[in-house]
């Protein structure tokens, strides 16, 4: 049998996989009950491959907003633009995970920019106004449904609002060249408020796109019949729209009472949060049960009166066996009324034992 | 010890239920103090901790690589010894207990911690946070009371196997991670278990080969093949490690619950037990070891038996602050704080073992009259006044 160059290559890759394979199970017998990550991670946290990202600049965009320029430590497999970039933080101790828009294509030393608004009261934005550069985050993504289509609309529509720019910011300086026209309604509180501010006033003063920034300090919050009277053509216009619920309410509003709904792209960074109130609806996902409970019946015993199966063991909050993810919603602690949220960017793990529904929740389980 | 309910002077009776529940609200605001303060300090210090353990597996495993000459096997060895026991103890144990959880930290979080025994961590979690600290000292509930195989309580019947006991005990200290594995699979019971229950026992049988499997590969076949001609001394190395940390364990656990000044309950007093009561029946079950600071460490603030029945679910590092609160509350209440250097507490322990091994003319009688009833078939009177003691929760109005 003769075997030709590519066959002979082929056989070589294929034994040198399998010789990486074999060594990379004697490395984890050899570190079994951990994995060989585990070890590497004290030595060389930013390995190729790992799931994370260090922070190689650190700039102030506004005075309430800053940019983190990151490389992440794997394989980057790419982004559309509009897309999300997961980043965990350990926040006094616990490790919080927000999305943030990536404000940018990949650039060619391999790093990545977000940027991140001080949100009032918010625990990682806040955190992440005062990280210093050469600091390692954790990373996961990108995801996201907020993005542009293949193929350039004739005519695009961006509404913006404070960091609701974020997103719009990664498709411009991905896209601008292929759309045709482009109006972009940018909200900031000052003159001072806009982001990326002098990027688009350029690219405005060279006529690559129309830019209306409209400051509220001084000219009252956008409303729909404004946003009408700035872009007579809106309903004509392809759509994206990312600021505040009470803007993305009104424009949606406006777009399903002038027949434009299917133009309209949105996307909100403020979760719609949940206020903890007592009881909730309660949907146990995988079981396919959601039902009422009031906010003295701990969800393992709401659920166990509706039939679901879940695990269980002390039923006072100390053995741990009834741990199960809560994916949204919020619960109490009925031992002493401590609140956890979770939305489906940052789940966490509850007891079920000694939890109780604080509005409306979803368990994984 | 006897039965706190069997005692001819409860060392509770001084106390009104209003008095348990008023300690089981001030402990509680103990443990909100805690989770209210929880935070990067604390996270620090378990990240501190797990690193310095990895590095010090990692940093002996290497000494060993040379462990032909001796002293990198006496090196290695200890440290290795230290680093298994940090694991199991100060890492695995209190990680499973979920005192990390709280910061959401997949890679150090109780449903994932597998731990360096060849006990699966679930299956010390059923039997370990959910059984033993449940029922913690109740007679015929809790099988750590002597783990289903020892005497170590009076109320508990003698029969002529247990005088081997200072022998198995012996023997179970040496071997004592399959010591814990059999006992998480309730072997001892299995004589007189149902079928599905053996079928689940075999099922979990298999789960536990399979880590002694992984377990005896690592530290028995792959790393003495990495040391090569030091294969035999690596081997060695690991063996003692292990049996070091077999004894280590035992002895710390032995000082848990079974010193002299640790009360026992009946099945049938903590029924409808409140917050206050349970929390009362963990002060006065088990025992704390007083000691420096590694030490502490070393017993994974084991040493902090009480503090760590009372909050099993508190980070470890805040057990020795909140140590001086809790004692202060053992005082106001007139309850036996039982303390004591690890000798002390080990040797109390292990003489329970012996003097428990042997009957006295009591058990005697008590065997022969359970002898007689079997044969009858019958249950004989109760003395009224012991059944009155029996339901009686122990505070007494």
């Amino acid at each position: 049998m003769t075997i030709t160059k590519t066959e002979a290559v082929e056989s070589t890759s294929t034994r040198t996989r399998s010789l990486s394979r074999t060594l990379g199970r004697v490395a984890e017998a050899l570190c079994t009950p951990l994995v060989p990550a585990d070890y590497l991670d004290l030595v060389a946290p930013m390995r190729p491959g790992a799931r994370r990202a260090k922070v190689v600049a650190v700039r102030p965009e506004t005075a309430r907003a800053t940019t983190l320029v990151l490389r992440p430590a794997f394989r980057w497999p790419g982004h559309r633009p509009g897309e999300d970039l997961r980043l965990g933080v350990d926040v006094d101790g616990v490790r919080l995970w927000r999305s943030y828009s990536l404000t940018g294509p990949q650039r060619a030393d391999g790093t990545l920019t977000v940027t991140v608004g001080a949100l009032d009261g918010g625990a990682v934005s806040s955190h992440l106004q005062s990280v210093r550069a050469g600091a390692l985050v954790e990373v996961d993504g990108p995801d996201g449904v907020f993005t542009l289509p293949d193929a350039a609309p004739a005519k695009t529509l961006f509404v913006t609002a404070g960091t609701g720019l974020t997103p719009v910011i990664g498709m411009l300086r991905t896209r601008l060249a292929d759309l045709p026209d482009v109006v972009l309604v940018h909200s900031a509180r000052t003159a001072d408020d806009v982001m990326f501010a002098e990027e688009l006033r350029d690219w405005a003063a060279q006529g690559r796109l129309r830019l209306v920034e409209r400051h509220t300090a001084t000219a009252g919050r956008l409303t729909a019949a404004d946003l009408a009277d700035l872009v007579p053509d809106v309903a004509e216009r392809e759509t994206w729209a990312c600021g505040p619920n009470g803007l993305l309410d009104e424009i949606a509003a406006a777009a399903e009472a002038q027949g434009w709904t299917q133009r309209l792209h949105t996307e909100r960074f403020r979760p719609v949060l949940v206020e903890p109130g007592t009881g909730g609806t309660v949907t146990y996902g995988r079981a396919g049960v959601t039902l009422e409970a009031d906010g003295a019946t701990t969800l393992l015993a709401a659920g166990e009166a509706g039939g679901v199966l879940l695990p269980s063991g002390c039923r006072m909050g100390i053995c741990f066996q009834c741990v199960v993810p809560l994916t949204e919603g919020a619960v109490r602690d009925v031992r002493n009324g401590v609140v956890t949220t979770a939305t489906a960017e940052d789940p966490a793990l509850v007891q079920t034992c000694i939890s109780a529904a604080a509005g409306p929740c979803s368990l994984d389980v | 010890m006897t039965a706190i309910q069997h005692k001819p002077v409860s060392p509770v009776a001084h106390l009104t239920p209003e008095d348990v529940e008023e300690l089981g609200r001030l402990l509680d605001e103990i443990r909100e103090e805690v989770v209210s303060s929880r935070g990067a300090r604390d996270a620090e210090y378990i990240r501190k901790v797990i690193k310095t353990q990895r590095r010090l597996e990692l940093g002996s495993r290497a000494v060993l690589l040379a462990s032909l000459f001796p002293p990198a096997w006496v090196v290695g060895t200890i440290g290795l010894s230290i680093a298994k026991i940090l694991e199991n103890m100060e890492i695995g144990h209190n990680v499973m207990h979920g005192q990390w959880d709280w910061m959401r930290d997949p890679k150090i979080h109780s449903t994932t911690w597998e731990w360096d025994n060849v006990t699966p961590s679930e299956h010390w979690k059923h039997s370990h946070n959910e059984l033993h600290h449940t029922w913690t000292n109740v007679l015929g509930k809790d099988n750590d009371l002597g783990y289903g195989i020892m005497r170590v309580d009076e109320d508990q019947p003698w029969s002529p196997a247990l005088l081997g006991q200072p022998f198995y005990n012996f023997l179970n200290m040496l071997v004592f991670e399959y010591g814990i594995a059999a006992y998480d699979l309730e072997l001892f019971a299995l004589g007189k278990a149902s079928p599905e229950k053996k079928a689940a026992t075999w099922a979990k049988g298999k789960q536990v080969l399979r880590k002694v499997r992984k377990q005896v590969l690592r530290d028995y076949v792959l790393h003495p093949a990495l040391s090569g001609p030091s294969f035999v001394p690596t081997l060695a190395a690991n063996a003692v490690a292990n049996l070091v940390r077999n004894v280590w364990t035992h002895s710390v656990i032995m000082c848990g619950h079974f010193p002299s000044g640790v009360e026992t309950f009946t099945r049938m007093s903590i029924e409808c037990e409140t917050r206050g009561e349970w929390y009362l029946r963990q002060m006065l079950g088990s025992a704390n070891i007083t000691g420096g600071k590694f030490m502490h460490v070393m017993t994974g603030n084991l040493s902090y038996q009480i503090e760590h029945h009372l909050y099993p679910d508190l980070p470890s590092n805040r057990y020795a602050e909140v140590a001086p609160r809790v004692q202060e509350l053992f005082e106001r209440y007139g309850l036996t704080y039982v303390s004591g250097p690890l000798p002390k507490q080990v040797a109390s322990a292990w003489w329970k073992v012996i003097r428990l091994s042997m009957p006295t003319k009591a058990d005697l009688d008590k065997r022969k009259a359970r002898k007689a009833r079997r044969a009858t078939g019958r249950r004989p009177a109760v003395p009224a006044q012991q059944q009155q003691q029996e339901t009686v929760l122990e505070p007494v109005a």
